[in-house]
């Protein structure tokens, strides 16, 4: 029952995602290729000839229906500048974004829930004064200045550009360790702003737990305070904290838009800062539709395994 | 000061006694005097010729010295003029957004709270909705649609950043209605405008304060954003339009640091003021469990 109502939940709110994908891109801007080729010579000839190749020129109900219906079929439009599938563009473009927000997730996630825990477990101690005002200042650093700062910083040290230096040999081995070269920068700036939130989440998850009767029984037992942190507090504080790090997945969404387009990382972050520059409202469509699709699906998946890893969910 | 004892919300009542105890918040609250200050008073002071790209004489890239004591941008403009100039503009944007944001979220928390039903069902899947999407991918989307200028950047921000306050607020209206006294005040004849407005509004005023201030520290953030990823209003300065030029006219690769230092500070301070004077009045509103 709670499956089939967190299934249609998801369902409908991706229904949701393709109706505000429509509405934003193709109602509110009235007429999207008078946008699109402002400031470039295009003729009202040439400017009907686009519309009728994006079909712009028919009704927008019927253009909802063919929008829903292409949707359906796994179709995202064409893009604009690229004259290409949007949906092919997207893909060439998905790995890089995978391997910087994925790294960047599981350093974050591991480094703030550990500081997270100390900072909680020994409340208004220096370590947890230290930790949660670092926090706050990095939470209130814009991440691409970060980037900017810590690239000037560095100078040489580490390449600011790209993904892949064009020289290097072309063996597994110095490929790997080129991107990893490269990686270094943007995956330390998105860390950075992404990790002070999460330190923040498993620090007030934690002192919830902190007056919990079962740990004062834990104590009475005569468990060491190392013990009673490990085997009892944490445990019980780090679901909600995990789920809530899920949901905030769209955080790291939109670090990721501003540090590839910092560091030129040519992942879907970089397309997006094109796709706005452009402008190519149908790339960006597509891009909103794919972003906002997996943060729904992501949602979907803290919520199915939260209610597999507590129990205390199901009872609810 | 009365309605929150009244309403048995917070028993210490809300006195500026505690609010002085968060030495971080009236800390914050200083700083943003300060700058509330020099975005008012700065702009009036400065001689228009100094901040236009076609008069100014001075030499470009200058570093910081005796002349400008923040030196010089890509044009000669002096760094330390353009940084008060652009006080206002992040400012006014966080402002008017947040107060936006506040004012969707606390009209869509009170509403769902108190209507029950189809209504607040639907206010709630949409909220919930817009809880989850990544803000900045919305607001982007929208002041990409929208022609540019400083009423998109508000609408795009303000439009995208109230779920937060709406859940909020409609878990206290909910708290509240569920309280013996509504039902007293319900029996006794109120209608939805009485109990709304004598009942739940003295209640969720402070929590909308408090999700004001901290709605405001993620607007000036947004703002910057926005206009570092070239959407801002082309015709003002902004401290995130300043850092759109350091990195549109290379202060990276010039280690420009005197161009790319200020505006990021000013904005980090300025965002963290804002955070601990939320979080001050938070300890202060919500009562401790």
């Amino acid at each position: 029952m709670r499956l089939a109502g967190r299934l249609g939940g998801a369902a409908l709110s991706l229904v949701m995602v393709a109706v505000l994908g429509f509405f934003l891109f193709r109602v509110v801007p009235g007429d999207p290729v008078v946008s699109m080729t402002r400031g470039r010579p295009t003729t009202a000839a040439m400017q009907a000839e686009l519309r009728a190749q994006f079909g712009l020129d028919r009704p927008l109900h019927e253009q909802f229906f063919s929008y829903v219906s292409s949707l359906l079929h796994g179709d995202l439009g064409t893009s604009f500048t690229f004259r290409r599938p949007v949906a092919e563009v997207i893909g060439e473009r998905l790995g890089p974004t995978v391997l910087l927000v994925g790294t960047a997730t599981l350093i974050a996630v591991g480094l703030g829930l550990w500081l997270g825990v100390r900072a909680a477990w020994r409340r208004d101690s220096a370590f947890d004064r230290a930790t949660t005002g670092v926090s706050l200042t990095l939470w209130a650093v814009p991440t691409f200045w970060l980037g900017m700062l810590l690239m000037m910083v560095t100078g040489d040290l580490f390449p600011s550009r790209g993904m892949r230096d064009t020289d290097t040999a072309p063996d597994f081995v110095s490929q790997a360790l080129d991107v990893a070269h490269h990686l270094v920068l943007p995956s330390i700036t998105l860390v950075a702003v992404v990790c002070a939130e999460y330190v923040l989440i498993m620090r007030s998850s934690l002192l919830e737990e902190m007056h919990a009767p079962y740990l004062v029984t834990a104590r009475a037992k005569g468990l060491r305070d190392d013990l009673v942190r490990r085997r009892h507090a944490v445990p019980n504080a780090v679901l909600p904290a995990i789920t809530l790090v899920f949901l905030r997945f769209g955080l790291v969404v939109a670090g990721a838009i501003t540090t590839e387009t910092v560091f030129s990382w040519p992942g879907l972050g970089l397309l997006f800062y094109d796709a706005l520059t452009g402008p190519d409202y149908f790339l960006l469509q597509g891009l909103l539709l794919v972003t906002a699709g997996a943060v729904v699906v992501m949602n979907l998946l803290a919520d199915l395994l939260h209610g597999v890893l507590d129990p205390r969910v199901k009872a609810v | 000061m009365n309605g929150f004892n009244a309403d048995g919300f917070n028993a210490d009542g809300f006195n500026a006694a505690r609010l002085l105890e968060h030495k971080a918040g009236v800390a914050g609250a200083a700083i943003l005097a300060v700058a509330a200050l020099v975005a008012v008073v700065a702009p009036l002071l400065i001689p228009a010729d100094a901040l236009d790209v076609t008069r100014v004489t001075d030499p470009p890239w200058q570093a910081p010295g005796a002349g400008h004591w923040l030196g010089t941008d890509h044009t000669g403009r002096s760094i330390a003029l353009l940084m008060v100039q652009g006080a206002g503009t992040s400012l006014f944007v966080g402002l008017t957004a947040a107060v936006l944001a506040v004012a969707i979220g606390a009209l869509v928390g009170v509403v769902s709270g108190h209507f029950g039903g189809l209504l607040a069902g639907a206010l709630l899947r949409v909220t919930d909705f817009f809880l989850v999407l990544p803000a900045l991918v919305l607001a982007i989307a929208l002041s990409t649609v929208l022609p540019r200028g400083l009423s998109t950047i508000v609408l795009a921000i303000g439009l995208t950043s109230w779920p937060s306050t709406a859940r909020v607020v409609r878990a206290q209206t909910l708290t509240i209605e569920a309280r013996p006294f509504v039902e007293r005040a319900r029996a006794l004849g109120g209608g939805h405008g009485h109990v709304i407005a004598r009942h739940v509004m003295p209640s969720v005023v402070p929590l909308v304060l408090v999700n004001a201030t901290l709605a405001v520290a993620s607007a000036i953030v947004a703002e910057s954003t926005l206009a570092f990823l070239g959407l801002g209003d082309p015709t003002r300065i902004s401290w995130g339009a300043l850092l759109h030029q350091a990195q549109l006219h290379g202060a990276v690769p010039q280690r420009a640091w005197w161009f790319l230092l200020p505006p990021g500070a000013a904005i980090v301070v300025v965002v963290l003021a804002f955070t601990l004077v939320g979080r001050a009045l938070e300890a202060v509103v919500t009562p401790k469990r």
